[in-house]
């Protein structure tokens, strides 16, 4: 066995024991209804990264197909509910199916175009079938929802899917065979292709394929593994409603792809997981969460385009290049101010969200109150502020120097 | 004929309000190639300044100061955060204001609530100003086509008969040419992008009275402004105001008239009863759906839209 075949069958081995194991590891139900959810939405940005990462194709919309999905999927459950013999376990395919078909459909329209026009049409779009709820309430449930009984198929090989630890082995397994799915298409003709139309679809063009099919073929796709993601997603909470479709679910995956780092195969996993931690794990701290989510985005945005897969490529490429210990300094020495300016960002954002209450809640930070409708807490915090931000440019202007050393002994190491 | 002519006159004030804010919209991108996303964030911070400062210190100066603020507000994004974002491209200025209308909405949420602010039009514009066909017309509706129509003019005169207006339009199409003869063209982005978020703040002002002001107003707006850019063809200004005042006027009529499939059907002599889901749906219910219909038909039939000129 060659040693890169053996290193795949590493990661691929490794990927399935920690999704094996993980529901043993940690078993509160809170875990395991967390671990569900990290499953549905790492399915969900791995499709989305179908388009944004590997087509460069930025939508909007891509929530219209994971809603679409889980709508089939839920009224498919409650026909086997009825008395229709469709195993349970299969049901994703169902949502798989409707992402496809709505994929052919939609993405006839969306793909006519590429880059920012297409982010706009995707938006209209997904808005488009986000109004048509409220025509249709029959089909999406109106301002309820509609639900199911995932249990309705009856125990099929003793599996009845009521237990919450046998739907997450469903997701596991179907996580695992999207996963496998979606990095098998990067290695086919067309993948190759859909990297070539984002990088430069004129020389695609002269070559002698059609960007337009490109794109419409990687979208009808991502539509069938959003769809899949979606028909998980009915299966787990039993209710679809209206706001599975809307244009903050299709915010959220790009968050979390984005976040992920969208130029590699494994960033949008890494972004899924850490958004669902932040929802679930910060929700419970602050009320604040939204804005701090948000900060977040902007941030990576601005400072690390590459997402959190970059910056841990950045850090195995310094470790084999022996430079991670003056990386390391580095940090140190910025560590300080970095984390006065982020302590101050968050005791504002505290008291600013106190201040709102009517009356004004006081702030209690270490068991003492602060006034959170006074001016003068206002002001002093903007000085200490204003006072962080420079210590933090004081302190990059000294280590840049280094920092820049350190890229620059990187870049030699690698030639 | 009431039903037309008031329709008509109530979609003509909120197509200029859109235009207000596509116009911007336009200027920006075709400008800076940049798509912003948090414009429509910049009309809800319109709004709430709107409000914050008129119950200080009254309507009019919340008319000028409130654009002014949220003017240099958008300045300052564009000089300290769209800037650095520019060096990865365009995506990246994408998701950037993405972002940022993102934690506006959150912020406005956290300054004043969830609850929409009673944010009232003021009493010397409030009641009614003519009487139509025995139905009035309010004062307010009026003052509203005053604003925006001279608002327009004013830019209009701005952009063909000053200098800066002459930049400008100079930078629109080249802007290495502009660089190399001398001017700042990264400080006039700056100055577009303010002042097309002043545009928008100034119609957030007097549009948040009229409608409703609450932290959903941008992104139940925004998407409608896209539409109209995307109607009217991208980086076209006259696209945008044709397709500013046509979806205005189609979304208000829709509104108005108490028409449902079941009713189109027999005018056309089809009865539309076998199909009992289809034909419940009135076309008020259509009207959320309609600017997208449009924008979906205008790009199966002519991709660059109305008047645009660019394929891409």
């Amino acid at each position: 066995m060659s040693p890169a075949s053996r290193g795949r069958l590493l990661v691929w081995g490794g990927y399935a024991a920690v999704l094996l194991a993980a529901p043993l590891l940690f078993r509160s139900g809170f875990a395991l209804s967390l671990l569900c959810q990290m499953g549905i939405v790492v399915i969900f940005a791995l499709s989305y990264n179908m388009q944004l990462g590997q087509t460069g194709l930025l939508s909007f919309g891509h929530a219209v197909y994971y809603g679409l999905g889980a709508l089939f999927t839920i009224h498919a459950l409650n026909l086997v509910q009825a008395g229709w013999k469709i195993p349970v376990t299969l049901l994703p395919l169902v949502g798989g199916l409707a992402g496809l078909v709505f994929g052919v459909i939609l993405g006839y329209v969306t793909t006519r175009r590429a880059g920012t026009t297409f982010a706009m049409i995707s938006l209209g779009v997904g808005e488009m079938v986000a109004a048509c709820s409220l025509m249709f309430p029959a089909f999406f449930g109106g301002e309820a929802g509609v639900s199911g009984n995932r249990q309705s198929g009856g125990p099929m090989l003793g599996v009845s899917y009521g237990p919450q630890i046998q739907v997450y082995y469903l997701i596991a397994a179907w996580l695992i065979i999207c996963t496998a799915g979606i990095f098998a298409l990067t290695r086919t003709p067309l993948g190759r292709m859909a990297n070539a139309v984002r990088d430069n679809p004129e020389r695609a063009q002269f070559v002698g394929y059609d960007p337009r099919r490109v794109r419409f073929f990687m979208v009808t796709l991502s539509g069938f593994f959003a769809g899949v993601a979606g028909g998980l997603a009915a299966i787990n909470y039993e209710i679809v409603t209206a706001e599975t479709l809307s244009a903050s679910t299709s915010g959220l995956v790009l968050l979390a792809t984005y976040l992920g780092g969208i130029g590699f195969f494994a960033g949008p996993i890494a972004g899924a997981i850490v958004v669902t931690l932040i929802q679930m794990g910060l929700s419970s701290l602050t009320h604040a969460w939204p804005f701090y989510f948000g900060a977040l985005f902007v941030a990576t945005v601005l400072f690390v385009p590459g997402g959190l897969a970059s910056l841990a490529v950045l850090h195995v490429r310094l470790w084999h290049a022996k430079l991670l210990a003056r990386a390391l300094g580095v940090y140190a020495r910025m560590a300080v101010p970095a984390l006065a300016v982020l302590g101050i960002v968050v005791f504002m954002v505290e008291l600013a969200y106190k201040g709102a209450e009517d009356p004004p809640i006081p702030l209690t930070l270490m068991g003492v109150d602060i006034d959170s409708g006074s001016a003068g807490n206002w002001i002093a915090s903007l000085v200490v502020l204003v006072a962080a931000m420079a210590a933090v440019r004081w302190a990059w202007r000294r280590v840049a120097p280094r920092w820049g050393e350190i890229e620059a002994a990187l870049a030699g190491n690698r030639a | 004929m009431q039903l037309v002519v008031t329709s008509l006159l109530n979609g003509v004030t909120y197509g200029l309000l859109l235009f207000m804010l596509s116009s911007g919209l336009t200027l920006i991108f075709s400008m800076m190639g940049v798509l912003n996303f948090a414009h429509a964030s910049f009309y809800m911070l319109g709004a709430y300044f709107g409000y914050a400062i008129s119950t200080k210190l009254g309507f009019w100066p919340a008319l000028a100061l409130s654009p002014l603020i949220v003017g240099s507000i958008g300045a300052a994004v564009e000089r300290y955060g769209l800037r650095r974002a520019h060096a990865t491209g365009h995506v990246s200025e994408l998701l950037f204001t993405f972002g940022i209308a993102f934690m506006v909405e959150e912020a406005v949420r956290v300054v004043w609530g969830k609850q929409p602010v009673p944010y009232k039009i003021p009493d010397v514009l409030d009641g009614p100003l003519f009487t139509l066909y025995s139905s009035t017309f309010p004062t307010y509706k009026v003052f509203m086509m005053a604003v925006s129509l001279s608002m327009l003019g004013a830019l209009y005169l701005a952009l063909t008969r000053t200098r800066v207006g002459l930049v400008i339009r100079a930078a629109l199409t080249r802007p290495d040419m502009v660089e190399a003869l001398g001017h700042d063209v990264p400080r006039v982005f700056m100055l577009v992008f303010g002042g097309g978020s002043a545009l928008a703040a100034l119609a957030g002002v007097i549009g948040g009275n009229a409608f409703v002001t609450d932290p959903s107003m941008a992104a139940s707006l925004g998407p409608i402004v896209f539409v109209v850019v995307v109607v009217g063809g991208l980086g076209s200004l006259t696209g945008a105001f044709v397709a500013s005042l046509f979806i205005g006027i189609v979304q208000t009529f829709a509104v108005a008239v108490d028409y449902s499939v079941r009713d189109l059907g027999n005018a056309v002599g089809f009865n539309a009863s076998a199909f009992p889901t289809v034909a419940r749906i009135t076309l008020s219910q259509l009207a959320p759906v309609l600017p997208y219909f449009i924008m979906v038909a205008m790009l199966v039939v002519r991709p660059r839209g109305l008047l645009g000129t660019r394929e891409s």
